[in-house]
């Protein structure tokens, strides 16, 4: 929503949109850094939380909520190292995400989440690949009919 | 792996079948929770293996539509189907008016609302172009000087549209007309009236057919009367839903859980068109209890021959109004439930994308989430 300021900014000709031009193509790779969904690769989001040991530890993601929260709550808890593993949200107005992780001796915390996220891609190729199996099957079964 | 057992148990087809029922009895729900992690079970292992959900994971298509897709994901967690649907609402990027120049607006719509509808308007053009040549546009700071506000503004990150209408009295209209299409011009202003005005590189990705345009073009945006006037340039940039909803690549993205109906004792006669009516039509088919059905001793079929029997036809029909359980004569005959790992999705596209490609998008986002966090935990364990 632009706000009053931005409103009111440029009282401009209508013609003053043509001033914006082609960038130089070097500006073009910078631009990325405002897509959310790289947010990850330029800025650290992850913390343990203080009072975590090496078996049972709290890691708090900076702006990541149920999405990400409940399905790697899941993956983790396949895990059989695992004994204990949940997640909170801990204020609505915080973009803040805790996971609580706790292992039986032999691995670590941090193990057991770094597993997780392996996890979790390996199930996303494998959904990708039978969805578009799946598609292109339907597809031609279509074309069969018509 | 100290907590293994040595030997592990395998729970037989029908437990396993059973495990994935999610009861919907007259005031309850049962049985709502996936149970199927190690543990849980003692001597069963339920530890995540990717060649195991390989073999069962499946992804049925029912229609495959530009603005509307339907398709069954069997075998997978409620929490990462949900992730997937919540992805789709609110982390996928989508093109969005969200600077609106007032230039001059005598119309009775504030310019605050004026440029809140406008952001709602959703936006089509060609995929190319806005898949892959549209890149983000770095917001600038609040407090940065107005001259700086869009000079990194440029043809691959912003949309410039305008919108310059003025109502005017209809000269020809005949007397005592009342209706304001005819007796003014421009009365109504519609999302068809923004005009898109391309720049630099912008020409060859989105000209003709692939132009950016409203997907609606009937959206009314203001009513004006004769005098009355609205002139502004707008900035068009990609964004996603978190931010705003008007970036929702969706109309709805959302799933149910697969119906079940069990009749546990035969349904005949009258009350097996009874049974049929409780459900939405095609559920519950009618049948003839066959010969050899009728001689099976303690089928309940036993000198019935001939007779209507219930049947469920197709439980994917349902909607699970639990009718049936109403009346007294279906008391113990029937058993409603869910399947809880398979997830009927239906996903309706607004035009950005196609609902299939969004759904593959999804997938991708909740890939590339997982890619950078876990370059983040190494980062910080380093």
């Amino acid at each position: 929503m632009p706000s009053k300021k931005e409103v009111e900014q440029p009282t401009a000709p209508a013609d003053d949109d043509a001033s914006m031009t082609e960038a130089p193509a070097a500006e073009e790779v910078q631009e990325e850094e405002a897509n959310p969904v790289l947010l990850a690769f330029e800025e650290q989001r992850i913390r343990i939380l203080p009072g975590s040991t090496d078996t049972a530890a709290s890691f708090e993601f900076k702006k990541e909520d149920h999405t990400l929260g409940n399905a790697l709550r899941y993956i983790i808890m396949k895990n059989p190292d695992v004994e204990f593993c949940g997640y909170s949200i801990p204020h609505p107005s915080e973009e803040v995400m805790n996971i609580r992780i706790q292992t039986y001796e032999g691995t670590t915390a941090i193990e057991a989440l770094d597993k997780g996220f392996d996890d979790l891609m390996d199930l996303c190729d494998i959904v990708a690949d039978k969805f578009t199996a799946a598609r292109e099957d339907f597809a031609s079964r279509q074309m069969d009919e018509d | 792996m100290a907590a293994h057992p040595l030997r592990l148990k395998n729970p037989s087809p029908a437990e396993q079948e059973a495990r994935k029922i999610v009861g919907v009895n007259a005031e309850t729900v049962t049985n709502v929770s996936s149970t199927d992690f190690p543990h849980h079970y003692p001597g069963e292992d339920h530890a995540w293996d990717k060649n195991k959900f390989q073999e069962s994971f499946q992804v049925q298509f029912h229609h495959n539509k530009p603005f509307d897709a339907s398709f069954s994901l069997i075998g997978i967690d409620a929490s990462v189907a949900n992730a997937f649907r919540r992805i789709l609402l609110a982390e996928i990027p989508t093109l969005a008016i969200e600077y609106v120049f007032v230039n001059n607006n005598t119309s009775v719509i504030q310019d605050e609302v004026l440029a809140a509808r406008l952001g709602l308007v959703p936006l089509k053009g060609g995929k190319e172009g806005l898949l892959s040549f549209l890149k983000w546009f770095k917001k600038p700071e609040e407090d940065a000087p107005a001259e700086e506000q869009f000079s990194k503004a440029y043809d691959y990150n912003t949309i410039a549209l305008s919108l310059k209408i003025e109502c005017t009295r209809n000269e020809n209209a005949a007397p005592g007309e009342k209706d304001p299409h005819k007796l003014y011009h421009n009365a109504y202003v519609y999302a068809k009236d923004i005009q898109f005005k391309p720049f630099g590189r912008q020409l060859k990705y989105f000209s003709d057919d692939d132009a950016i345009m409203p997907t609606n073009p009937d959206i009314l945006i203001a009513k004006l009367r004769p005098g009355q006037c609205i002139d502004v340039d707008m900035h068009a940039i990609k964004g996603v839903g978190s931010d705003h909803a008007k970036y929702s690549p969706v109309a709805t993205a959302s799933y149910r859980l697969l119906p079940t109906i069990t009749i546990t004792k035969p349904i005949l006669g009258k009350d097996a068109e009874k049974f049929a009516r409780c459900f939405p039509r095609g559920v519950i088919g009618l049948e003839t209890v066959t010969k050899e059905e009728a001689a099976q001793i303690g089928s309940g079929y036993e000198g019935h021959e001939g007779e209507k029997k219930a049947v469920v036809r197709d439980p994917m029909k349902d909607t699970v109004s639990r009718e049936v359980l109403r009346h007294e004569e279906f008391n113990g005959k029937v058993k409603l439930g869910r399947v809880r790992d398979h997830f009927i999705f239906s996903v309706e596209s607004l035009g950005q994308w196609d609902s299939d490609e969004m759904f593959l998008e999804a997938v991708k986002v909740l890939k590339v989430k997982c890619e950078g966090l876990k370059k983040n935990l190494a980062d910080m364990t380093r």
